[in-house]
């Protein structure tokens, strides 16, 4: 019987067969930030243990440090020089990469990975950090662990895992103009819920999948830690073969030939079995937005807010109860009379130029709504400078976006800063969870041209809708 | 490491799916580069009325009498989802947690609780149901006793409900072993990996 995509991949890095479903996988690269990274490098400072590869690991300031134009190491987050100051000096001692504040590569780890060829097709990477999974767009087999996980990578250079079961989702047809990876992930989380994936790494195959960008790859497997999957997975392809030539920390010259020849075997067998299948139909997928505080309580932009009444299982229907509350909402209600105070563009899942070029694009000659606070944060400096060359910063900024430096910013919340309480988002990101944004901040998820349309109108809109209407409308007449 | 071997406590029911992470342990809360000092913002948004004067909020329920001195949790599907931050395990067991029952777990804070010594029970919902009507006549009597060689929660002599736990990791619990060392005893196993690696994908090492 073939193998999947998964199984080569595990194959390829088992050091050791545990038996009983366990394995020591070689860990090719590890990714550290502040946050999670500095109590790792410390903690084996303090143990006087080594680093096995330190030529292999990386870190980089993106959580903690401030995203205010001429930021430095102190933060609006009380404590966070003493992050900022830990990483660096660990970094330093322990001989290992590190993408500073200042430094032209800094930016949001799982933006930079991808950027600077460190993450690769075909390789293991781990980092403290969940939405690691994002680089499996690239065809890595990348997942997120603990501290003490990253610890033991590091020492060891292995990790101990349980092998997850293979699932495959197919997305068949193609996608509706408007519609983005992000309605993608959105919708299948949710019609298979939060906890769909759970036990299961997870190969996104299909049509619709084939003609994605391997940016927009990134976006969808970003979310599969959303799904509870172990990690997310797209096969490599020539698409991503383009996308690696040239990376800072990509092979050159013969290797790179002889890497890409390799990558280009890194697809499941047809024969391969898959312990379960899920098949969605990309007609059938719209904008998508969420309305309550888990990344299940999707629906699509033009639905209602949903009746807990009808959901019969129990524990489901107070958690909806719950949400509605915290989220200040009414069952059918229509998702698109919703006003929002402030709209952010930013993090891992959708701040990358590709993310960037529609919003100013739709931007463009419009201006947020009077009482919105707009914000957008790009993925990475080199984001930022690629933006900036193409002049989008002025469009944000002269639509009334506030336009930063590079970092995870309003993603979450550190106890710096926030759109404050009970105020109402519309945001990129990838949790809507309680207090994710900040104490008692209300987050709606969706794509990077639905919260530029939203953050127009002051209220949760269709960018399509909007562009109809206009369309229609007589020419010369006032917009 | 902590090992585990029996436990017995008084158990509180936080049947909820998909408690994550920044529940745990809120972003905020996670203020020095340290592995201490966490139980105190534990579940802090919803343990507290005032989280700035830790003003405690009398319905949350491991503020109640009956739950007091917990150290067993009993969840729903997908417990510990969401941020890999192993801060939530470190809350978790300073508070004294050394248990949670769930129906599922989030992968990576299952992994988390094996390495700080708490044991992740997955029980199907039914059989958690069965266990939460036992205690809530008396939390503090009706007391849960864990055995994890034998693999049984009991509660009382005639109710005794078995569950699995792959025995690797039921072995590190039991043991309390380092897993750091444990793999390096294979050392030789990764260097020889790594010999023939090398000359497979050179474009690997930088
Ligand atoms: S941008 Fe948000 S989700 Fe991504 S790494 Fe940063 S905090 Fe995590």
């Amino acid at each position: 019987m073939g193998k999947t995509l998964f199984d080569k991949l595990w194959d390829l890095h088992t050091v050791a067969d545990l038996g009983d479903g366990e394995a020591l996988l070689y860990i090719d690269r590890i990714f550290l930030h502040e946050r999670t990274g500095s109590i790792a490098l410390q903690s084996i400072t303090g143990k006087n243990r080594h680093i096995r590869m330190p030529s292999h690991v990386f870190v980089t300031m993106d959580h903690i440090v401030d995203t205010f134009p001429g930021r430095g190491d102190d933060t609006l987050m009380p404590s966070g020089r003493e992050f900022i100051e830990t990483t660096r000096a660990e970094a330093k001692a322990a001989g290992i990469q590190l993408f500073d504040i200042g430094d032209k590569r800094q930016g949001i780890v799982h933006v930079i990975s991808p950027e600077l060829g460190i993450a690769l097709p075909g390789l293991t990477l781990v980092c403290p950090d969940s939405h690691t999974c994002s680089l499996g767009g690239l065809g890595a087999l990348a997942w997120g662990i603990g501290s003490t996980d990253a610890e033991h990578a590091l020492t060891t250079g292995i990790l101990r895992i349980r092998k997850p079961r293979n699932m495959r989702v197919t997305f068949t047809s193609e996608l509706k103009p408007g519609v983005t990876a992000k309605d993608m992930i959105l919708h299948l989380i949710g019609r298979f819920t939060a906890a769909g994936g759970n036990g299961h790494a997870v190969e996104f195959a299909g049509p619709a999948i084939d003609s994605l960008s391997v940016e927009a790859r990134l976006t969808l497997c970003n979310m599969a830690v959303e799904f509870s999957a172990f990690t997310g997975l797209v096969a490599p392809d020539e698409k991503t073969i383009e996308f690696t030539r040239g990376r800072t920390y990509a092979p050159r010259g013969a290797a790179w030939k002889n890497a890409a020849a390799h990558w280009q075997s890194l697809i499941s067998d047809a024969d391969a079995h898959f312990d379960a299948e899920l098949m969605i139909d990309c007609a059938e997928i719209k904008p998508s937005v969420t309305w309550g505080t888990s990344p299940q309580h999707t629906v699509s932009i033009d639905g209602c807010v949903p009746e807990p009444d009808e959901e019969r299982d129990p524990v489901r229907r107070r958690a909806m109860i719950r949400a509605l509350d915290y989220m200040g909402l009414k069952p059918g209600e229509p998702m698109k009379n919703i006003p929002v105070d402030a709209a952010f563009i930013g993090s891992c899942t959708n701040a990358r130029l590709s993310d960037l070029r529609p919003a100013a694009e739709y931007l463009r000659g419009r201006h947020v709504a009077e009482a919105v606070r707009a914000v957008v944060v790009p993925g990475s400096t080199t984001v930022k400078a690629a933006a900036e060359a193409e002049g989008l910063d002025r469009i944000f900024t002269e639509a009334g976006f506030e336009w930063r430096e590079s970092g995870c910013s309003m993603c979450f919340y550190a106890g710096g800063e926030t759109f404050g309480l009970g105020k109402r988002v519309i945001s990129t990101t990838n949790r809507n969870f309680e207090g994710r944004q900040g104490p008692g901040t209300r987050t709606h998820l969706a794509s990077p041209l639905t919260v530029a349309a939203s953050a127009c109108t002051g209220k949760i809109t269709e960018a399509g809708d909007v562009e109809l209407a206009e369309s229609t409308r007589p020419q010369g007449s006032a917009a | 490491m902590r090992k585990f071997t029996t436990h017995a406590g008084v158990a509180a029911p936080l049947v909820r799916n998909n408690i994550d992470t920044d529940a745990i342990i809120p972003s905020v809360e996670m203020k020095r580069v340290s592995r201490h000092g966490l139980s105190d913002g534990m579940f802090a948004a919803w343990r507290y009325l005032d989280r700035e004067n830790r003003v405690p909020n009398p319905d949350f329920v491991l503020n109640r009498e009956r739950y007091q001195g917990a150290s067993i949790l009993l969840s729903g599907i997908n417990f510990g989802c969401g941020s890999s931050r192993e801060h939530a395990v470190w809350a978790l067991a300073e508070y004294g947690i050394r248990v949670i029952i769930a129906v599922s777990f989030g992968v990576i804070f299952r992994s988390n609780c094996l390495a700080n010594g708490i044991l992740p029970i997955s029980l199907p919902s039914e059989l958690i149901e069965q266990i939460l009507c036992y205690i809530d006549e008396d939390p503090q009597k009706h007391k849960l006793h864990i055995d994890l060689a034998k693999r049984t929660i009991t509660a009382t002599d005639d109710f005794i409900v078995h569950f699995d736990i792959g025995d690797s990791d039921a072995d590190m619990l039991l043991n309390g072993l380092d897993p750091v060392d444990l793999t390096l005893r294979q050392d030789d196993q990764i260097r020889a990996f790594q010999q023939k690696d090398r000359l497979n994908r050179p474009w690997v090492y930088l």
